[in-house]
Parts: C-alpha cells; sequence; structure tokens
C-alpha cells in the first residue's frame, strides 16, 4: 500500500465517490447518436483503397500471377505483389523467449512463393474504392500448384505427413510438459479413475465491426500515420515501425472507437502490415477494412482442442489428481507477437486450478496445420481448462454417486488457505471458491431446481443442472509477454491535470472498444479528485497524446490503467491542495476537495472553487504567496509487480432442457457469481460478464469453424457460421463477492474473460446431468442437434 | 463484398417490367424485395446484368378475397402476412409461417412473390402454399398463365418460372370451416434456415382426419406434398397406424445432408414432426410420446 492512511481510505469512501456505482458511461451519447470515430468511416483526401486477392488453396506454390489486365482496369492506382512489396516491409517469426522451444517461420504481408491457407493474401490491388479494387482482383491470374494440406491435428505429426515449413524439420510448433506431485501414486490410491477426451470446435470472435485500419505515409514528414481499431496502439507502433525500418518516433498510432475486438484486434495481421507497406510505397492514405468473409478467413480462430483428461477420486470425494494431454493446431504460423503457444500453455496453467489437490500431470502439443491461423481470444485457454477440469469431476462425482456440489465443497481450496500456490506454479493471493459458490447456490435455489428436475423426469421432460467453478488470469504483469521479449508493455500511464476552468483532463494509455475504459477512469479520477465526472475528460487511444502503456486485453484495463487513474489523481489532489493552503492561508490537511471545491476538511465548509483556484494559478500566479510553484497536471504509471497475475475466481450454474427427440437444447437460466475484486460500475462489470457468457455459449451450442479434408473454410458467412443471438439466451442473474487485490489501492482484478471461461463448462455438464437417465456422456462442444441425436442413438 | 456494376431499372408498370425482361432475357433479375438477391450479388454469387425493380408497381401489391378465393399481390411483404386481417382469417397458416420468416428487418423486405420465384427448399412460404393449395399466376408478353403450386417447384432454386415472366400474384381457396393447421420448424436459432419443417392443413371429423395434406419442407429439393398423408385419412389413429405413415414417410424423403443436418437426422426429424402435427391436431398427446419410445 502507499500514501497515507487517510488517502488510502478517502478513495473508497469519499462522499460523492463514483467508485461502486452504476453511472452512464461518458461516451454513450456520442455513440447512440453515430458520432463514434470507426477507422470503418474514416476518409482522407487522396486515399486509397486495397483489397487483398487471397488463395483460394489451403497449401499451393504460386507458379504465376499475371496482373496486366487488373492493372488497366478503372480506377485502379497499382497492384503489388509480394516480392514486391518485401522491399518495403522485412518478414516476421511469431516466436516468444519464455516458450521454450516454440518455433515458427518466417511470415510475410503478402504471401512469396507459397500460400499456406486458403485466404493468405497473394496481391494487394489498391483502387479509387473498394468496389473497383474488388473489380480489379477477378482479373488477376494466379497459376497455383497445389500441394498437399495438413489438416488434421492428429495426423500433424506422423512421419508420413508433409511438413509445412521444410526448415523447421517437423509440423512441432510448441510442446510443453509439467508433472507435479506424484500423480501414478495418486491414481493407484484412487477408489475410481474416470477419463474422456473433450472436443473444443474451431471458432472465432465476429466483431460487430471488422478489422480496419487506414495507414497514412506523410514522406514530407516521413511520418507515417496509423489509424488502427485496436487494443494495443503502443504495441502496433513498435511493430508497424520495427518492420518498416523506421523509428518509433516516425510511426503514430490513432486507435478512436473500436466495435469490438475480443482479443481479436490484439494482433498484428499480414493484411494490417501489407496496408501500412502499402502506404510507404505508394506515398499515399490507404485503407483496408476486412469484409465478413475475409474476417472468417483471416481473423484468429481459436479453441480447437482435443484433449484428453485424467481424473482421480475416493470414495470420499477426495478427488487425488488431475492429467491431461492436450493437442491443438494453431494454423501455419505462430501469430504474431503474442504467439499462438499461449493458448495450450494457458490450459496447462489452468487446469485443477481451483482445487486442492498437488497432484498433476500435464502435456501440450502446439501443431501446424494448412489452415487460418489460431491465436489469443477472449478468456484464453480457459473454457477449455475450466470445460475438462469441470467435467471431470461432474464425471469423478458421477462415478461415487455424490452431488455435484458436494465434490467441489470437498475439494475446493478453502477461502482462508492464501496466499497459496497450484501445481503449476500459478499463486493466488486471495479466492473465494467456497462463498462463491455457496452465494450461487442461493442464487439458483439449487436443492429446488433439483427437486424441479426430479419431477419433470417423471413426465418425460429432461432438464439439467451444471455447476463450472473456474479460476481467470487478469492484470497481468510482464511474466505474460516482457520477459519473453516482446515489446508489449505490461504498465500502464495515465496523466491528470486540472485546466483554467477547473475541468480535468485525463490521458490514459488503455484503450476502449466498448468495456467502458473511459468511465471507469473518469469515475476513478472524479471520485479521488472530488470533481464531478461531467468535468472529466478522458483522452485514449493516440500514442502521440497518451502515456506509453500496453492497451486493454487480458482483463487488464481497470486494475491495471485504473491504478495508475487513482495514483495520478491523488497526486494531482496533493498538489492542488497545496496552492489552495497557501491561497486560503489554510494547510493541506485542513482541506479536502469535494464538490469541484476545495472544502474545508472537518466540517465540508467550501473555501474556494476549483475554477477559481485555477483562473489564480493559470492567470494571477503573481497574486500567490513567493516560492509556491503549482502543478497541476500529474502523471503516475502502474504494474504489478508482487503477483505475476491477479487471479479471479467465480462459479457458473446452466439450468436447461433437452428435447431428447429433436437433440434441441433450450437455455432457461444461467447464473454466475464472480469475484474480480473492487467493483468500479457495477453495471459495467455485470454487462461484461454476461457479454463473456453469452460467448461462452455461443461456444458451447453455435459456433464453428467448420473445414473440410482439404483445408477449405465452408461456413465463412453470418448464414453458417452461428453467432449466438439473443432469442436463444436465458436470462443471466449475476451476484458476486468482493475480494479485492492488495497489490494495488484500488483493489480491482479484471472482468473481462470471466463469463467466457465457464458457461460452456456449466452448459456441457447441465447436459450431461440432463441426459443422465439415458447412459449418454458428451464431451464435445459445440453440442448440436446432431450431436444429441447421435450420442442418442436416435439417428 | 462488392457487387459487380449492374444496370438498374426502375418498372414502371407490369407491362414495362415485362418489357424488360423480355429484351434481356436472363442478364435480367427481377429485384423484389431483395433479401437473398443482394447478399448473392454482393458474394459475387449472381451478378445481373440488369436489374428490373419492381418495388414500386402497386397493381402487385394487396390481399384481398374474391368470391371464394383468396388473392395474395406477389409483392406483399413477409410482415403483411403477420398483420393481415384476410389472411389471418382465410390463411392462418401463413402468418403462423411468416413467424419463422429470419427477423424482423428481413420481414419488413422480404416478398411472398420473391420468396416463391427464388424456391429455396428450406424456406416456409413454398410449403406453406403447396398445403394451401394455391395457384400461382404468371404473367408473360403472351399472356397470363396459372399454375397449380404443387406443378410450380421444381428443384432447388428452380420453379416453371420462364425467364419473361413474372410472378403477380397467388391465388388460394380462402379457408373453409372446419379446416385445422398446423406448423412447426426445426432451426438451429430462431430465424434461421430450418433444417426441417411442416406446414399442414386437415379437416377433422369426429376424431379421424378427412382430408390432410402434410407439405414438409427443408427435407427434399422442393417442399414435399407427403403421400403419408393418405394413410392417415379416414382411419382412427393408432400408434400403429401412425408408425405406419412415418415409415412411408421415410420412403418418399430424398434428404440432402449439410452442416447442419446429415440426410438421416432430417429423416428422423420429419418424422418427429409427422407425429408432433398429428398428436397436435387430433389433441392426442399420447401418440407424440407413445410414438417415441
Amino acid at each position: 500500500m502507499t500514501g497515507s492512511a487517510m488517502d488510502a481510505l478517502s478513495v473508497l469512501d469519499r462522499p460523492n465517490s463514483y467508485i461502486g456505482k452504476t453511472v452512464p458511461r461518458p461516451n454513450l451519447d456520442r455513440l447512440l447518436q453515430g458520432r463514434g470515430q470507426y477507422v470503418s468511416d474514416l476518409e482522407l483526401p487522396r486515399m486509397a483503397h486495397v483489397v487483398f486477392l487471397r488463395s483460394p488453396h489451403a497449401h499451393a506454390r504460386i507458379v504465376s500471377i499475371d496482373a496486366d489486365a487488373a492493372r488497366r482496369m478503372p480506377g485502379v492506382v497499382a497492384v503489388v505483389s509480394g516480392r514486391e512489396l518485401e522491399t518495403v516491409i522485412t518478414p516476421w517469426v511469431g516466436v516468444l523467449s519464455h516458450m521454450k522451444g516454440l518455433k515458427s517461420a518466417p511470415q510475410r504481408a503478402i504471401a512469396v512463393g507459397r500460400v499456406c491457407w486458403q485466404g493468405e493474401a497473394v496481391a494487394a490491388v489498391v483502387a479509387t474504392s473498394r468496389a473497383a479494387a474488388e473489380d480489379a482482383a477477378e482479373q488477376i491470374a494466379v497459376d497455383y500448384e497445389q500441394l498437399d494440406a495438413v489438416t488434421d491435428m492428429r495426423t500433424a505429426l506422423d512421419p508420413s505427413t508433409p511438413i509445412i515449413h521444410a526448415s523447421l524439420g517437423d509440423n512441432l510448433a510448441f510442446e510443453r510438459a509439467l508433472h507435479a506431485g506424484d500423480v501414478d501414486l495418486a491414481l493407484s490410491g484412487s477408489d475410481a479413475v474416470v477419463e474422456a477426451e473433450f472436443l473444443f470446435g474451431r471458432h472465432t470472435g465476429v466483431t460487430l465491426e471488422p478489422r480496419a485500419v487506414v495507414a497514412d505515409w506523410n514522406a514530407a514528414e516521413a511520418r507515417l500515420t496509423i489509424y488502427q481499431g485496436t487494443q494495443a496502439p503502443h504495441m502496433v507502433q513498435n511493430i508497424a515501425a520495427l518492420h518498416l525500418g523506421l523509428k518509433e518516433t516516425q510511426v503514430r498510432v490513432v486507435c478512436k472507437d473500436v466495435g469490438g475486438s475480443f482479443g481479436i484486434k490484439v494482433h498484428i495481421y499480414a493484411d494490417e502490415m501489407a496496408t501500412y507497406a502499402l502506404s510507404k510505397l505508394l506515398r499515399r492514405p490507404i485503407k483496408f477494412v476486412a469484409d465478413r468473409v475475409e474476417s472468417f478467413n483471416t481473423d484468429i480462430h481459436a479453441r480447437d482442442h482435443r484433449c484428453k483428461g485424467r481424473i482421480g477420486v475416493k470414495q470420499d470425494g477426495t478427488i487425488t489428481a488431475f492429467e491431461i494431454d492436450d493437442l491443438t493446431g494453431i494454423g501455419p504460423y505462430s501469430m504474431y507477437p503474442r504467439t499462438s503457444a499461449v493458448e495450450a500453455n494457458q490450459v496447462v496453467n489452468l487446469v485443477g486450478g481451483p482445487y486442492l489437490t498437488q497432484n498433476y500431470r500435464a502435456r501440450a502439443r502446439v501443431v501446424f496445420q494448412n489452415k487460418n491461423v489460431m491465436c489469443q481470444y477472449r478468456a484464453v485457454g480457459h473454457p477449455i481448462a475450466c470445460s475438462v477440469t469441470e467435467g471431470l469431476v461432474d464425471l469423478a462425482a458421477a462415478k461415487i454417486g455424490m452431488d455435484p456440489v458436494e465434490i467441489r465443497r470437498r475439494n475446493l481450496i478453502a477461502d482462508d488457505a492464501y496466499p497459496c500456490t497450484s501445481p503449476s506454479g500459478m499463486k493466488f493471493e486471495r479466492l473465494s471458491h467456497h462463498a462463491s459458490l455457496t452465494k450461487l447456490l442461493q442464487m439458483m435455489d439449487y436443492e429446488g431446481l433439483r427437486a424441479e428436475q426430479a419431477a419433470l423426469r417423471g413426465t418425460k421432460v429432461h432438464r439439467g443442472i451444471g455447476i463450472a467453478s473456474f479460476i481467470e488470469i487478469t492484470n497481468p504483469s510482464a511474466a505474460f509477454y516482457g520477459v519473453g521479449g516482446a515489446k508489449i508493455s505490461s504498465q500502464d500511464g495515465v496523466a491528470v491535470r486540472l485546466d483554467a476552468q477547473g475541468s480535468v483532463i485525463c490521458q490514459t494509455s488503455i484503450t476502449e472498444q466498448g468495456q467502458g475504459s473511459e468511465s471507469l477512469t473518469a469515475q476513478i479520477v472524479g471520485s479521488v479528485l472530488g470533481v464531478s465526472m461531467d468535468r472529466v475528460r478522458v483522452i485514449l487511444g493516440d500514442t502521440d497524446n497518451t502515456p506509453y502503456g500496453g492497451g486493454t486485453w487480458a482483463s487488464r484495463g481497470a486494475g491495471i490503467g485504473g491504478e495508475a487513474a487513482l495514483q495520478a489523481a491523488k497526486v494531482l489532489r496533493a498538489n492542488i491542495l497545496d496552492v489552495a493552503a497557501a491561497i486560503l492561508q489554510s494547510t493541506p490537511a485542513g482541506l479536502d476537495i469535494a464538490g469541484n471545491s476545495v472544502v474545508d476538511a472537518i466540517d465540508g465548509t467550501p473555501r474556494i472553487e476549483l475554477s477559481e483556484l485555477a483562473r489564480i494559478v493559470y492567470f494571477r500566479p503573481d497574486t500567490l504567496p513567493p516560492g509556491i510553484r503549482p502543478e497541476l497536471m500529474a502523471t503516475r504509471h502502474f504494474v504489478p509487480r508482487q503477483y505475476p497475475f491477479a487471479f479471479t475466481n467465480g462459479v457458473q450454474a446452466s439450468w436447461l432442457e433437452i428435447d431428447t427427440e429433436t437433440g434441441f437444447i433450450k437455455l432457461l437460466k444461467h447464473w454466475v457469481v464472480e469475484d474480480c475484486g473492487t467493483i468500479i460500475n457495477p453495471q459495467l462489470v455485470d454487462e461484461q460478464i454476461r457479454g463473456g457468457v453469452v460467448q461462452g455459449l455461443g461456444a458451447a451450442l453455435f459456433e464453428k469453424c467448420i473445414y473440410d479434408e482439404r483445408g477449405q473454410l465452408t461456413n465463412a458467412n453470418m448464414a453458417d457460421y452461428l453467432v449466438p443471438m439473443s432469442g436463444e439466451m436465458p436470462d443471466i442473474e449475476i451476484g458476486h463477492v468482493v475480494s479485492p487485490t492488495l497489490e494495488s489501492e484500488l483493489g480491482a482484478k479484471g472482468a473481462g474473460e470471466a463469463g467466457t471461461a465457464g458457461a460452456a463448462a456449466a452448459v456441457a455438464n447441465a447436459v450431461n446431468d440432463a441426459l443422465r437417465p439415458f447412459g449418454v456422456i458428451i464431451t464435445e462442444i459445440p453440442l448440436t442437434p446432431q450431436v444429441i441425436l447421435t450420442a442418442l442413438g436416435r439417428i | 463484398m462488392k457487387a459487380a456494376a449492374f444496370a438498374y431499372a426502375r418498372a414502371t408498370s407490369v407491362v414495362n417490367a415485362l418489357e424488360l425482361l423480355a429484351a434481356h432475357g436472363d442478364k435480367a433479375k427481377v429485384l423484389s424485395g431483395g433479401q437473398s438477391l443482394m447478399p448473392a450479388m454482393n458474394l459475387r454469387l449472381l451478378s445481373p446484368d440488369l436489374l428490373v425493380d419492381i418495388g414500386g408497381l402497386a397493381e402487385l401489391q394487396g390481399v384481398a378475397v374474391k368470391g371464394g378465393t383468396l388473392v395474395i399481390g406477389a409483392l406483399t411483404r413477409h410482415v403483411d402476412l403477420l398483420r393481415s386481417a384476410e389472411v389471418a382469417l382465410h390463411a392462418p397458416l401463413l402468418r403462423e409461417a411468416a413467424a419463422h420468416i429470419a427477423h424482423p428487418a428481413i420481414r419488413n423486405r422480404g416478398t411472398l412473390g420473391g420468396s416463391l420465384a427464388h424456391a429455396d427448399p428450406a424456406s416456409e412460404l413454398p410449403a406453406c402454399i403447396a398445403v394451401l393449395d394455391a395457384t400461382i399466376v404468371v404473367r408473360a408478353p403472351s399472356g397470363e398463365r396459372r399454375i397449380a403450386a404443387t406443378e410450380f417447384f421444381k428443384g432447388i432454386y428452380e420453379t416453371a418460372l420462364l425467364p419473361q415472366e413474372l410472378l403477380v400474384a397467388v391465388e388460394m381457396p380462402a379457408r373453409g370451416k372446419g379446416s385445422a393447421f398446423f406448423f412447426q420448424e426445426y432451426a438451429r436459432r430462431h430465424g434461421d434456415y430450418a433444417i426441417a419443417g411442416l406446414a399442414a392443413r386437415a379437416t377433422i371429423d369426429d376424431g379421424r382426419f378427412s382430408d390432410l395434406r402434410l407439405g414438409f419442407f427443408a427435407v427434399g429439393d422442393r417442399p414435399l406434398l407427403a403421400a403419408a398423408a393418405s394413410k392417415l385419412t379416414n382411419v382412427s389413429v393408432t400408434p400403429t397406424v401412425l408408425a405406419d405413415a412415418a415409415a412411408t414417410l421415410v420412403d418418399e424423403l430424398d434428404p440432402q445432408g449439410d452442416q447442419q443436418a446429415s440426410p438421416a437426422m432430417r429423416r428422423h426429424l420429419a418424422q418427429v414432426l409427422l407425429r408432433r402435427c398429428v398428436a397436435a391436431l387430433l389433441a392426442r398427446p399420447d401418440l407424440e410420446t407413445g410414438a417415441a419410445q
């Protein structure tokens, strides 16, 4: 803890504090009135549009490209091949040094000589409009020689399978093994050992606004301005500069409103790199906005895992060990710069995490294949780890005839056992599994639902209850990327200043993609300063005009950026009180700020309005006592140092009904109890959780990128790729347990991914609970009617 | 996802539309509600030289009862089927079906004529008009002809409509007293294309079907007026009778497989629909659950 005791109390307990209150987002009117600043809408003078001609083959040699006819089409500015673009931008390799053994091959902005997935760009067509560029792209003749495609992750490592990148020697990108405790001894001493293979469909984020970038190379300034819908502006700045041979000062990244990100926009894509390079090459602004088909074919995919799991259990319910063997296929390259090993690595880190047993063995293998690249999407690895863990716990409970709640009560880490460390080395500062479970059972009336379920079974109505406890990684320190050599900041900075009319300008390095970064920053700054929120203006998303920092991803905005805002506001407050004390011939300790005025600390009597104080400071400093040098701007940065991650925890429950004749599942209700520490804005937290749950339910029931055996994505459109829609969603009730992190004064942990982490696991457990009378176990998502009917032997 | 360049003509009358179609043949496409045509053009699956927009033609609009016939103009939008008092009274099946068509934004634009001319085997309205014994009125420069709904659909996106013809209206007998209707479909999400669906019209006397028309959709290349219905007509329906009808139905079906359902699953769902339909129409829940075991 930092600061005086009074300050520590004041942040959360000040009168008129916005912390813990649902207040409207400051950006709401702007967005609702259609005045959002989305890159998709941006027009610049002389701007041209790029369309990428993309490979129809999963794996092929490019024999020749004939673009003569395309170049003669109306409106065409240029047709550029990978070879030509290589003169402007260098290739990259998506590896990190702390992922030991992770390998990948050099990837280029546009393919040179060979394409490795259906959708990889082979040429760029730049024209005066997107339509003209699409017309011209149709005129390009590419001669391909098809190569064998590696599509099945299960055979990717077979000696008979072609090696995608010969220089790598095999198709294994990454492997990690872990053994803690003594799993063999534990399993041999168990009363029952249950195993299953869990299958997870490949899916993707489907942002409302596709990826969009406008790159504007100003040759006169030798400076590139990138307008991009990204979660990490400084990361984009670093990487664009690195591969274009520029200094970071020559690159400015501007990121205003973003139409959804979900981790999809935290990476650097080849077509974005190509757009930067094309602007430099052609010396004019170039715009790329992915269309929906391109989004499906090139936005990162995630989750495509097959994970074998084993659990040992004693008759009294004691879980003795967890064991997993996870396999995932990531496409032909490891994504840049965060790598595609992270999801599998997280699975290893997180399996068994809520539970007491210290016996844990894991292996994860990550293989290359000729499909679109996989990487991090909301709740990276968590849904897999949670589904495997919670699926195994339910199987164990069923095996020994114990209620799913009871086995969890007996095995979840006790709420007073912290701090402690998981078998995979994860450090838990303070979690609340038992309090959360107790609250959940109350909210859902567990006993009542069980009675209802039993009664309905008599009428051939099959309902199920599924429970899933989970842990979530938030507020990552440098342990995530920095230690591996990635230039991705784990700290964030906030600058706060008091302007001449007493209003507050706040520049923050976290970004806003709809989760409420702007709101939470204003709430914190307003509360700490004693200023009303309408006086606080938050500026984000501009590398020229904000402190340096990481951005918004990995549930870090509130916990890290929020703490920086708190600390900066505290300094500014102290500075204001110093000046006020001089003006009022008082002492800083005798004064406070409340309601936009400096007030008497004891009785709250207004002494001087902030606008008046600012007037004196900026326009009549001559009237201040000698020696007073007001500093009405303060900057602070924050990064967690004590714990690599601020783990959160929670538990979800699903209540659903299965039509066993049609295989259709009706979600009746969903509950979440979550502990993200200090809650800054309850509505934003709850809506984040609900949105996350919906994405998890999409994975559970609907979403899957369906590839054929030739590596063709066969459902790259919104009619065939089924995103969850409101009509199928249940009411989602949310409760909280609050265990603030002591690493920061704010005490906030992340809340952005909790919903996604456990939703599918709860649904899968509920489905198996509903199907128990049929003796059927399903460990595959999405749980489509076809899957259900097949398992039931109806078809 | 930008359509290739095309010419656009806003037809001023049906005669004018027919002239344009005659002049351009199969290089022209009729634009009605555009809810299937425009996405196909944006995906460049279709690149017509000319769009003939019939959207402003008042003569193609409106729902009316003439004698014992319900006449529905080709430009009647799905939302109009939901709201029309005449449809509610004389063809409630259409209203029930329309509620399953996509989402409000699409129902506000999509038209009955467009849906029938498009002939997507998974769409609701073709099966309904087959069940309702409707006649499709088409006009060519040479004059008008009437095609029975059961003769109109020829395959996936294929109809009896010639390139120079325009679908102008649908006629059907106004509902006689005593008809009962059933509509149900299975779709992954509300508003999605059905995996399997059934529209049915029945006349029930004394707990028996004296007439039964079963129009299955999404289980073949066109709506199927199931012959299995004859097994259920003028008999006392028992689980055995129903099982026999279901077996007949399976023999009639030739469903395609796709990402949502295999042919076997579609056959299975068609039988479930049959049982649920019969159980609902006869108000005999025992038939549904009894047959399921």
